[in-house]
C-alpha cells in the first residue's frame, strides 16, 4: 500500500503567540517547531499499517527550506521519502491544491493528516483535498484498519462515535487515540539523513483568503477568589455579576 | 446578497449551534433559507424561523436521512447554485467536512472558526488554538463560513419560515463511506452545544469519583468534559476531552476542577465567557486564566457548591 502523509510545520505547542511587523507577521523568536500534534498521529498510524502490511510512506509538507528538519523528523519516524512543495502555506484552499497535485502524481492508495493544524486550526485540507481528487475524505478519525480495499475506521462525532467502512483510496484527518506518537531512535535519525527530499514547485493557483493582520484577546481582568467555605458567595457572583447561571 | 445556513438535527430537534447559524445568515443577509436533512419534529421550522430563517429547504429522500458527508456537500453545493452565494454552518463533527467539500464544489472562499459577524468581506477567525484572532479577508463572490460556538446571540423574534421540499439530484459516488453502526450518548447534553461545561481533571483520583461532577452538570443543566490524561487513563470517554489535541470549547460558563491548566488545556477553553476554577492549589497555573477561583479539596467544594446553586434554584 501506498501512503501520503501531509504534515505542518507549526510551533510547539507551549509557544508563546506574538504578531510583528503591524500585527501582520507571526513573531518566530524564540518558537521551536515541531509536527503537527495530530500529523504525529497520523504519521504513527501509517508507520504501524506498513509494518504490519508493508508498501511505502512518503510525507509532505507545503513549506519552505526552513522546514526541512521538521520533514526530515518524519523520515527517522519511519516514511521512506519526503516531497516539500516549495511555498508559503498561504491558505487551505492554496496548500489543498498543492497536495492534490502531488497526491495525484503519486497514485497513492491512502492519504493521511491531522484533523486539523495548529496554528490555524482550520480542519479543511481533508475535506478539500478529498473533494478536489473526487475521494471520500473522513475526519477526525480515532481508529484505523485496513482490510483489501477498505478502510475501518471510527469517527469522533459528538457525544460519540461512529463506526464506518470507506472505499480506498481515501483522505482522512487524524486524532488521537489512532496511535502513539512515536519518538525517532538512533537507526531512524541515521537513516533520515540519506533518504530522498525532493523538492517540487507549487502550482500557480491563488489562494481563496489572505490575512489581514492578527490579534489577541484582551487580557483577562484577573481572577476574584472566593473562600471555599462560602460557596453561596460564588453563586451570587455567578448569577449576579457574571450573569451565567 | 443571500444566504443559505445549513441547519442539523439531533433526533428530530434542530442543534442549538444551528439556529446561531440562521441568526448569523441573517445578519450577514438580512435574510436566510435554512436547509435540513431528514425527519424533523413538530415545531422545529418554527424555531427556524425565529432565529431569522424565511424558508426552509427540507430534504426528505430517504438516501439522505442520515448524515453522510459527500452526499451532504452535494446537496448543499446545488441548492447554492439555485441562488445563494453564501453557506452558514456551526462548527462540528459533521459542518467541517461537509464545508470544505462545499466550497470546492462551489468556488467559494472558506473561513473557519469564525468568532463574529462579518464585518464586510472580513472575518474574524480564531487560530493559535484561540490564543490569537486572524481578520482573515475571503475573496471572489462567494463565502462559506463555519461559526464558532456564542459568533452571535440566537434571535428569537424572526418570523415564520415557509418549508419547501427540496429534492437534490443523487450521485452514487457520494456513497463511498459508511457509516456501519453508531454509539452514541443519549439525553445528555452534548459537549460542543452546551452553555455551561463542568470539567474533571486528574484531581479527581479517578472514575468512581466523577459522581459529584455529574451531579453539578446536571444541577446545571451542563455538559461534561475532562482533561487529556483522565481520557488517556479511560476514566472518562474521549469526546469529552478538551484542550490543544481534544475538543474546543467556548461556553458562556466552564468550571474546572483538579485541572492544572496547562497551557495545552487552556488552548481548548480560553474563549470560554467566564472560568471559574476550583483547585487545591493556589499555585496551579489556570488560577492566572480564571475569573473566579476556589483554593480547596474538590471533594469538600463540589458538593457545596452544588448543595448551594440547588438553594438558589430553590
Ligand atoms: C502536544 C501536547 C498536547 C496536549 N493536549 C492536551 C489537551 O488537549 N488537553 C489537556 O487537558 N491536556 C493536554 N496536554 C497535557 C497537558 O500538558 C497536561 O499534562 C494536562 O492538561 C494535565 O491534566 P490535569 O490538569 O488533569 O492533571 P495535573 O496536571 O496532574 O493536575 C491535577 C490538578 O489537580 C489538583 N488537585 C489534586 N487533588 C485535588 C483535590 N483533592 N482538590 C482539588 N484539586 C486537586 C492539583 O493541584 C493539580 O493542579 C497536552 C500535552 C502535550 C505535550
Amino acid at each position: 500500500m501506498k501512503i501520503l502523509v501531509c504534515i505542518t510545520h507549526v510551533p510547539d505547542t507551549t509557544s508563546k503567540i506574538a504578531f510583528t511587523d503591524n500585527s501582520t507577521k507571526f513573531d518566530q523568536t524564540g518558537v521551536q517547531y515541531i509536527i503537527g500534534p495530530y500529523d504525529d498521529y497520523a504519521l504513527a498510524r501509517a508507520v504501524e499499517l506498513k509494518e504490519a502490511t508493508g508498501g511505502s510512506i512518503s510525507v509532505l509538507n507545503v513549506g519552505e527550506a526552513e522546514t526541512e528538519p521538521t520533514l526530515r523528523k518524519a523520515l527517522a519516524i519511519g516514511a521512506d521519502d519526503a516531497i516539500r512543495v516549495n511555498a508559503f502555506p498561504t491558505d487551505a484552499f492554496f496548500v489543498s491544491k498543492q497536495i492534490a497535485k502531488v497526491a495525484e502524481e503519486g497514485g497513492y492508495d491512502l492519504i493521511l493528516m491531522g484533523r486539523e493544524s495548529i496554528d490555524f486550526n482550520g480542519g479543511q485540507v481533508h475535506g478539500m483535498v478529498g473533494e478536489l481528487l473526487g475521494m471520500p475524505s473522513m475526519s477526525p478519525v480515532m481508529t484505523l484498519d485496513i482490510e483489501g480495499n477498505t478502510a475501518k475506521l471510527t469517527r469522533e462525532i459528538e457525544g460519540g462515535k461512529e463506526f464506518m467502512e470507506v472505499k480506498l483510496p481515501a483522505v482522512l484527518g487524524c486524532q488521537e487515540p489512532i496511535a502513539e506518537w512515536k519518538i525517532p531512535n538512533m537507526r531512524g535519525i541515521m537513516s533520515a539523513r540519506t533518504k530522498p527530499l525532493s523538492v517540487v514547485e507549487p502550482t500557480g493557483d491563488a489562494p481563496a483568503t489572505t490575512v489581514d493582520n492578527f490579534e489577541l484577546p484582551p487580557a483577562k481582568k484577573g481572577v476574584t477568589m472566593v473562600d471555599a467555605e462560602n460557596m453561596d458567595e460564588l453563586v451570587n457572583l455567578l448569577k449576579n455579576e457574571a450573569k451565567v447561571i | 446578497m443571500s444566504a443559505l445556513a445549513f441547519v442539523e438535527l439531533d433526533e428530530g430537534k434542530v442543534k442549538k449551534s444551528s439556529l446561531e447559524a440562521v441568526t448569523y445568515a441573517n445578519a450577514v443577509a438580512g435574510d436566510a433559507t435554512a436547509i435540513v436533512f431528514g425527519s424533523m419534529d413538530d415545531g422545529q421550522a418554527d424555531l427556524i424561523g425565529s432565529a431569522g430563517a424565511s424558508k426552509v429547504l427540507h430534504v426528505t429522500d430517504e438516501k439522505l436521512a442520515s448524515p453522510n458527508i459527500m452526499a451532504y456537500a452535494s446537496a448543499i453545493a446545488e441548492a447554492m447554485n439555485g441562488g445563494y452565494d453564501q453557506l452558514i454552518l456551526a462548527k462540528s463533527s459533521l459542518g467541517d467536512p461537509v464545508s470544505a467539500r462545499v466550497a470546492i464544489k462551489t468556488n467559494a472562499a472558506l473561513a473557519a472558526n469564525v468568532s463574529e459577524p462579518l464585518s464586510g468581506d472580513v472575518a474574524k477567525t480564531s487560530i493559535y488554538t484561540g490564543k490569537a484572532f486572524a481578520n482573515t479577508k475571503l475573496n471572489g463572490n462567494r463565502k462559506v463560513i463555519s461559526i464558532k460556538k456564542n459568533a452571535v446571540e440566537i434571535k428569537t423574534d424572526g418570523g415564520s419560515a415557509s418549508v419547501e421540499a427540496f429534492s437534490p439530484t443523487i450521485n452514487n459516488g457520494d456513497f463511498k463511506a459508511k457509516v456501519t453502526s453508531t454509539e452514541k450518548a443519549t439525553g445528555d447534553v452534548l459537549l460542543p452545544e452546551a452553555d455551561i461545561v463542568v470539567s474533571g481533571g486528574r484531581g479527581l483520583k479517578g472514575p468512581e469519583n466523577w459522581g459529584m461532577i455529574e451531579e453539578l452538570a446536571k444541577t446545571l443543566g451542563a455538559a461534561t468534559a475532562c482533561s487529556k490524561p483522565v481520557s488517556d487513563m479511560d476514566w472518562r470517554p474521549h469526546h469529552e476531552h478538551v484542550g490543544q489535541t481534544g475538543i474546543k470549547v467556548s461556553p458562556t460558563l466552564y468550571i474546572a476542577v483538579g485541572i492544572s491548566g496547562a497551557i495545552q488545556h487552556l488552548a481548548g477553553v480560553n474563549s470560554s465567557k467566564y472560568i471559574v476554577v476550583i483547585n487545591k492549589d493556589l499555585e496551579a497555573p489556570f488560577f492566572k486564566a480564571a475569573d473566579y477561583g476556589v483554593v480547596g479539596d474538590a471533594f469538600e467544594v463540589v458538593p457545596k457548591l452544588t448543595e448551594a446553586i440547588k438553594a438558589q434554584q430553590g
